[in-house]
Order: C-alpha cells, then structure tokens, then sequence
C-alpha cells in the first residue's frame, strides 16, 4: 500500500514537472496543446456534431460566413463540420504508424548496432536497399493488390516502408552511447545485456526516439492523405483525404468560389503538422535530466 | 611474498590501422600483488591505457598471457570468469563520461548490488549505497542518493564512480588518468581516498598517469613503470625511479618536468635530446625505439636490437647502456 | 614606465538559462613590456573570459559591463574594450595576439602554413612574398622549426606541438606588443610542453613583448612567469611577483593550491586538497568567495567581501586574514 502511494506521488511529481518543462518552450506548449485538441475534436466532435446525412442544395459551394465558418461543399454541408468528423482515421493511422515504425526501427537498429559485425553488415546493407525504393509508388501499388479497407493494415503497410530510414539513424546513436565509458564500466560490473540496453542505453535515447516517432508521425499523415487523394484506397468514410480529392474534382476545378473546399481540410493536415513538429522541439528538453532537475 | 593478483606475460596488442598493423603494446610483462600500487607513466601513445583495458579485461590481448590469480583469463569460465570479471574494476578518465546522466547517484550505485544479489531487499541495498558512499567521503550520503551526476562536480563524479566499482568487492582497480580532469586543488584528497581505501581492503591498484610527480606521491610505497612506444622501459620503486632514474628516456621525462618551485624549476639540469620529433607507431625505429631522439645513443646495437627489460640496481630498465655496465 | 597593457575594473557577465554568470568581478590588473604574467586558477574561476574579454571574442551571450582595458604603445593610448570592426581587427593582430586552448584546431586545414602566413599578412597590409617568407622563417626558427619542413605543410601533417608553435609564430607575424596565451601546455605531451616552454622563454628574450598567459598548472607559472595573479571565482585574490608566490603567498586559497600539488624533489611531501569545490559562479556565496572552504574563515569573511589591497610593494592581496594565514594555514596542516 505504502509503496503504491509512493509510486503514484512520484508520477504526480514527474508529471508536474514535465509540464512545468513544457510550459516554459512557448512553441512546444503551443503544438502540445494543439496536439490534444486535435485529438479531442477528432475523436470527441463527431458526437457533438455528427456528420450530416443529406445534401442542402441551397448551400453548394458557399463561402465563410457565420453560419459556415468554413464554408461549404459541393453538396452544401458545412465544411468545418466534415474537418472534425474526417480527423479520426487520419490521427489514428498517424499514431499506429508511429508507434509500429518506430518500434521496428529500434528493435533493428539496435540489434544491429549491438551484435555488431557481420550480422550488422548485412543487415544495414537489406537497409540501404530497401531505402532505395521509391516508396511512394510503391505504396500506391500495394495498396490496390491488398485491398486496403481498414486502418491497421494501411497503418501496418505505412510502417512497412517508413521503418529503414529511422533504424539507420538508432543504430548510429546505439552506436555512439555504446562507446560511452559508462557502458564500459557496465560491462566490467557484469550487469548483462539487457540490462545495458534497456537501462543504460534506452533512457538516453528517450527524446530522440520520441522525436522520431513524431516526424514518422507526420510522414504517415502525407502518405495516406496522399493515397486516399489518389483514389488509391476507398472512399470508405470521410477524412480530410477524401475531402480534398471530392473538393479537388467536384468543385474547385469548375467553381472558384468552392476554394474553402479545399483549404479547409488542408488547414486541418498544416495545423496538425504544425503542432506535432513543435511538440517534437520541446521535447528534447522533456527528456534532458539536466532540465528536469532544475524546476 | 605472496602470488600476485594479476600477471602480464609478454603481452603485446596490436591494432589494425589502414591495412597496416600497429602495435600499441609490445611484450609487457609485469606482476602486481595484493594490495600493491603501480603506477604506469608515460605520453600519449605509449601504450599505457592499452595495458590497463587488456588488464581490466575489456580489450582482448593479441599475443601473449595475463593471469588473475594464476589463471589465464582467456581460458576462464563459470564461476572463474565471474570471480575475474568482478574482481578487477576500472575508473575512468573522464568523470562527465563515466556516469550515466540518466539515472540518479542511488540508481547507479544500487544496480550491481541488486544484479548480483550482493544485497537483501531494498533496505539492505539502500543501506549499502549510503555506506558505499559514505566510504568513498561523500558524506553525508543522504545529499548525494538522489542527486543526477550533472549536480556533482568532476571530483564528486570520480567518487561515485570509485563507489560503483567497489559494489562488488573487487581485489584490483584499474585508475586510467582518474583524476586528471578533476580540480587541480582536490586531486590530492581523492587519490588520499584511493590510498584509503587500498589500505582498507588489500585492493591493488594499477594507476596510470602521464604526471610523474603524481605517480611519485600516490605510488610511493609501490612501483612505478615509465612506458614508450608501447614499451616498458623502466620499472623500479617510486623513490628510486624518481631520485635514479637508469633509462635514458626516464632521465629526459624527469628532467623536462617543471616544477612548483620557481627556484627549483629555473635551475634544473635540462637533457637535451637529439631529436624533438616522436615517431610513428606505423614506423618504429628498429631496435631500441628511444635510439633516435635518445641523449646517449651507442650507435649500431641500440639501431639493431631491441633491448630487454633486465634487472639493475634493483629495478627494471630495457636499456643497453645499463646492461653492459 | 607606462604599462603596456592596464585592465580596470573589469566586469564580465553571461546570460545563462539559469541566471546571471558573474565571470569577472571588478579585475584590475597591469603587464609592462618584457613581463610575463600567470592568471592561475581552477577550471571555472573566468580566467578563460578574461583573456577572450580583452581581445573581445566573448561569446554573444557574453556582455562587459564595466572596465577598461587600456593598451599603449609608443605615444598610442586606446581602449581595447571599445574597439570596433576594422580598428578591432588590427589591434588583434598588430597590437595584440592570442592563442587560445582550442587554437590546435585554429589553423584552417585546407592550406598550407606558408598560406596561413600569406593570408594574414595581406589582411593586414603586411610584407608580402620573399620579405614576408623570410620574416616567417625567421620566426618559425625562433620557435624552433624547421621551416624547409614546415613551409609547405598542411596543418594535418604536423603533430600538436609543432602547431602550437606554428600559431605563436603567426600571431607574432605583424609584431605585437603584447601575447596572450591561453592555456599554452595543456593537452601536449611532457617533452613538447618542455619543448613550448623554452621556446617562449627565447622569445621573450629577443622580442620583449608582453605576455599574459592563463593557466591551471602551477609549475608552468612558476617556470615562465614574472608575476603571479591568483583567479578564484571571477577575481584576482593574490598577486606577486612569481618568488613571493611560491615562497610566501599569503592568500588561504593560493597557500592551499601550492600544498595540493605534488613535486618530484624531494620525499613524499605531505599534500592536502583544498575541501568543497569551486562556488557556482551564478549563486555566489555572500561576502569572501572563498570562505566556504577556507579554514580560517571568521563571521567577517562570510559577510564582507575583501578588496585586493597591497600589503608589499608589488603584493597585493584579497583576504581579510592575510597577516595570519600563513601561520595559520601551516598549522592547520599538520
């Protein structure tokens, strides 16, 4: 019991302390923020405002106003009402891809670098032919041979070809803390491999694993707004990808005044961009212990 | 006297450089025995921290033997191994290195002793941890449990670092230059603390150096060897090497030294040598390595043979004019 | 005779993320032709910011605050902490060179020495071609080059030592009055420290510059210096000449670093570290910087701050105990 409470009052005080780091880098605070309500309206807005099930034929094509804050669509639906319905996928392919990619890329990474050697050369060497492949057009061929109609197979496909550019970039760093003297000294103790891994080398890669994710993160949000634009992956609901490829061939082309459109879905993409990279900054000085321990 | 803790037998260390082979250490053979202290002396590239890795057992010899209480420590296994790798500990250079920046000082100290068992539960070990660090003077240990090691000074890292070593009750420390990146004013009282501790527990202690004076203050109840080129060149007891130097080159290092004093310094008996220029490990000199730049070169024999390390006047010098008198 | 260099009042700050870094308190000091002066101090002490404040190479985050660094020569008189763009340039290399500690990486590697000399002569409308290189072999020999080896090297090609010497020749190059070396030996093996170390002394010798050089390592001041100043936590505390120094400091911290370092004469001397370790320079402690780890520290000293004031002709002191610190510090010892 007694311990239980210990461990939750030093959670507390870590997380106090994280948000006292966070709140000190404006632009991070900002992309942090930006990032939850994001997510909140992506995943919490559809029961507020639910997407509307007809078309107005009054309303096609309009521009802002008060009652349209962004405008409206070819069939006359609230354009702003679509941007919060058309998140879920899109934050959720983001984040299954970031996790699934990154986790590829330091469990590899960091073998390799690890085992060193031989089992390193040709390994890295698979890499560096796999980062040769164009991978978009190779995404946009796959994903009409598989047939891709649910989320985790995109976000596993994604993963699939985002992977070997990150892991070259863990073993180096694997690499470099596993000369520090502090590993060494590890060694000497005899405090076995898993050990010097995940409590010496791990920890210290923190922010630079939590970065990668984030940038893999984005990667993953242009990749399949990018096949849903194309028509590669079905219409199957209504995200920021479809709205733009629907605005793109049913309105803008003909009707100038559909350009809202347009902006609005990619409004949401930039901003969601935005706050996902700014986050990313600040979260070098989340993870530095010369930080933590000073607040 | 009693066998010693670790043996060098003719251990030689070379390194591949640009399909070239250099040798780092070549044919070092040196005993230390329990509760001795060595000092290697010597400039950069000759071989000393080469020798203290191979000893500390992170880098592997390429020819020759080292023994930990008789046994060669290529050969060990199971309980042997174990008992050689936990034995002989290291402390590093560079105390802003040495220690993990993520964990606290209690973390890094609590680590072996929970790895290995050497303590019952986690009041025993944080009872350990305080001792431990009350033992290498950073008292009062409760200021220090859960402190990072960037809220130390240099000289504070190299005593918790002293502190991780000792965890698991070694017999031999490795101390490769610890103190040369620690405040010139608190040197004295962590190398008091190493001498402490030797005492305290019978460790052995190899210290490498490329201050001589240091190596006379903390070896001087032990032995100091003064390396070149991967060789050793010279190895007597503190006192002697300092006040009779035999080696040609340990004779120049003393006299190049300045010292503390400006009386002393600016009046020292300067050996010039023949030539400033230090070779290159990928090519030796033949011979004695010392013969171009050494002040009493004889002239074909120091050209043509490598001289041995021999006794003389009670010390140890790989010199030929030594040995032919 | 007028100094040829006289620091006043000297403040120096840095902007850090956690507060203000007083580096340089209130220093004021002076270097005459032909003399040579230590600042000895730990890491952390400024005596590094000092050097960089006076040829004003502070990082940005850096700002002096008060003082003046007043150099002559001849009839010449100016303030080298005003000093702007290309009057700045030229008092840097004509009036006043450096080299500093990280200076083995100051030589641009992609030309070679006799290309180093050719630029900076010409930046500064210096001799140019057979006089230049002849004006550079002969400095280059003062340091004790080869120049036939050294002429058409590129920086890569010559070790630590011979660099080092390469950069005092080229910062001797347009004649300056005055030296600062940051640092000269550290880093370099013993017989090439050796080998800097008469080389500076022959230099001196012939050209009669000034030369202020900072140092952690006492036995370099105490072979190359005239006069000593002692830096402990971004101020002077002690300066004399460099036999009063040694031979009776009267500063509880320079009595102390002179009993922590170990010599080779002699027995086994009985040494002891001075306890605690340098102040954070952004906390400073209130009234003598030092009496947290001074042992004869009194309710003054953990009040009021000293001054450096003179106690001899030529010796100055900051420390409210200094008429009984040797005495005292002896006992303590033992």
């Amino acid at each position: 019991m007694n311990a239980l409470l210990e461990t939750g009052a030093r959670t507390w005080r870590e997380t106090r302390k994280t948000f006292k780091i966070l709140s000190r880098n404006k632009m991070g605070l900002l992309g942090f923020i930006g990032v939850i309500v994001i997510v909140f309206l992506s995943f919490g807005g559809p029961f507020i405002w639910p997407p509307e099930t007809s078309a107005n034929i009054a309303d096609i094509n309009q521009g802002i106003s008060d009652r349209h804050w962004l405008g409206t669509d070819f069939q006359g639906q609230d354009n702003l009402r679509k941007v919060i319905n058309g998140g879920k996928d899109i934050v959720t392919i983001a984040f299954l891809t970031g996790i699934i990619a990154t986790l590829i890329a330091v469990t590899v990474g960091s073998f390799s670098a690890f085992i060193g050697g031989r089992v390193d050369s040709v390994l890295m060497e698979l890499v560096n032919i796999w980062l040769t492949i164009p991978k978009f057009p190779l995404l946009a061929v796959l994903a009409t041979v598989l047939k891709l109609n649910d989320i985790v197979t995109l976000s596993i496909l994604i993963a699939m070809l985002d992977w070997p550019g990150l892991s070259r970039q863990v073993r180096s760093q694997v690499l470099s803390l596993k000369r520090r003297d502090y590993i060494e000294a590890a060694t000497m103790l005899d405090l076995g491999a898993p050990h010097i891994v995940f409590r010496e080398i791990l920890p210290n890669m923190m922010s630079f694993i939590a970065i990668s994710m984030i940038f893999t993160m984005t990667h993953a949000i242009y990749q399949q707004t990018g096949l849903v634009f194309l028509g590669i992956v079905p219409y199957s609901s209504a995200n920021w990808g479809v709205m733009i490829s629907a605005a793109e061939r049913r309105a803008v082309l003909y009707n100038p005044q559909a350009t809202w459109s347009i902006l609005a879905p990619m409004g949401a993409i930039v901003l969601f961009q935005l706050a996902l990279v700014s986050f990313a900054r600040s979260l070098d000085e989340v993870f530095n212990p010369r930080l933590r321990t000073s607040v | 006297m009693a066998n010693p803790i670790i043996t060098l037998e003719h251990v030689t260390r070379t390194f591949r450089v640009k399909r070239e082979t250099i040798k780092a250490v070549d044919d070092v053979s040196l005993d230390i025995h329990e509760g001795e202290i060595v000092c290697l002396v010597g400039e950069s590239g000759c071989g000393k921290t080469t020798t203290g890795k191979m000893l500390a057992g992170v880098l592997p010899i390429s020819a020759g033997k080292i023994l930990y209480r008789g046994k060669d420590i290529a050969r060990l296994s199971g309980r042997d191994h174990k008992q050689f790798r936990l034995g002989v500990q290291m402390i590093h250079q560079d105390p802003y290195a040495s220690l993990n920046p993520a964990h606290t000082i209690a973390a890094i100290i609590a680590a072996p002793l929970q790895h290995h068992g050497l303590t019952r539960g986690e009041a025993q070990t944080q009872a350990r941890v305080r001792e431990l660090l009350a033992l290498v003077d950073l008292t009062p240990p409760d200021d220090f449990l859960e402190k990072f090691p960037h809220q130390l000074s240099g000289g504070q890292r190299q005593r918790v670092s002293i502190a991780r070593a000792l965890t698991v009750n070694p017999s031999f420390i490795v101390a490769d230059e610890a103190v040369s990146m620690v405040d010139v004013s608190i040197r004295i009282s962590l190398l008091n603390t190493l001498t402490k501790l030797k005492t305290a527990m019978g460790l052995g202690v190899l210290f490498i150096t490329h201050d001589l004076a240091l190596a006379k203050y903390f070896a001087w109840e032990g032995r100091v060897g003064v390396m070149y080129l991967g060789r050793l060149v010279e190895l007597a007891p503190a006192r002697q090497l300092v006040e009779q130097p035999q080696h040609p080159y340990t004779q120049v290092l003393l006299s190049a030294i300045p010292e503390a004093d400006p009386e002393i310094t600016r009046h020292k008996r300067r050996i010039e040598l023949r030539s400033m220029d230090v070779p290159s490990l990928l090519r030796l000199p033949t011979g004695c390595a010392f013969h171009p730049r050494c002040p009493q070169f004889l002239g074909a024999t120091c050209e043509r043979d490598v001289p041995e390390l021999l006794a003389a006047h009670g010390a140890r010098v790989a010199c030929h004019l030594v040995s032919r008198q | 005779m007028q100094p040829t260099l006289s620091v006043q009042n000297l403040s120096i700050e840095y902007q850090a993320r956690r507060g203000r870094v007083q580096a340089i308190r209130n220093v004021s000091f002076e270097v005459h032709r032909g003399e040579a002066l230590a600042l000895i101090g730990e890491s952390g002490s400024g005596k590094t910011t000092l050097g960089l404040g006076i040829v004003q190479l502070l990082p940005s985050t850096a700002k002096i605050t008060q003082g003046k660094a007043l150099y002559r020569r001849d009839t010449l008189t100016l303030d080298a902490l005003t000093l702007q763009g290309k009057a700045l340039r030229e008092f840097r290399w004509k009036e006043c060179a450096m080299v500093f500690q990280s200076a083995l990486n100051a030589l641009n590697p992609v030309l070679r020495i006799a290309d180093q000399f050719g630029d900076t002569a010409k930046a500064h409308g210096y001799l140019q071609g057979r006089a230049l290189q002849e004006r550079a072999e002969q400095l280059l020999r003062m340091v004790r080059l080869d120049p036939e080896r050294v002429w058409k090297s590129f920086p890569h090609e010559l070790s630590g030592g011979m660099r080092q010497r390469v950069l005092i020749a080229l910062g001797l190059l347009l004649e300056p009055q005055l030296l600062i070396l940051d640092e000269p030996t550290t880093a370099l093996d013993i017989l090439t420290q050796r080998n800097i170390m008469d080389v500076l002394k022959e230099l001196r010798a012939k050209l009669d510059f000034a030369l202020i050089f900072i140092s952690h390592d006492l036995s370099l001041a105490a072979e190359l210096a005239d006069r000593v100043a002692t830096v402990y936590a971004g101020k002077i505390v002690e300066i004399a000449d460099v036999a009063t120094t040694f031979q009776d400091p009267h500063h509880p911290y320079t009595i102390g670093l002179i009993n922590a370092v170990p010599t080779l004469r002699g027995a086994k001397e009985d040494l002891t570290s001075i306890p605690g370790s340098p102040p954070d320079l952004i906390e400073l402690p209130p009234g003598c910087k030092f009496h947290p780890r001074c042992p004869l520290a009194d309710y003054r000293c953990r009040e009021q701050e000293p001054e450096l004031e003179p106690i001899k002709p030529g010796h100055a002191v900051a420390c409210w105990q200094w008429r009984s610190a040797r005495a005292a510090m002896e006992k303590f010892r033992s």
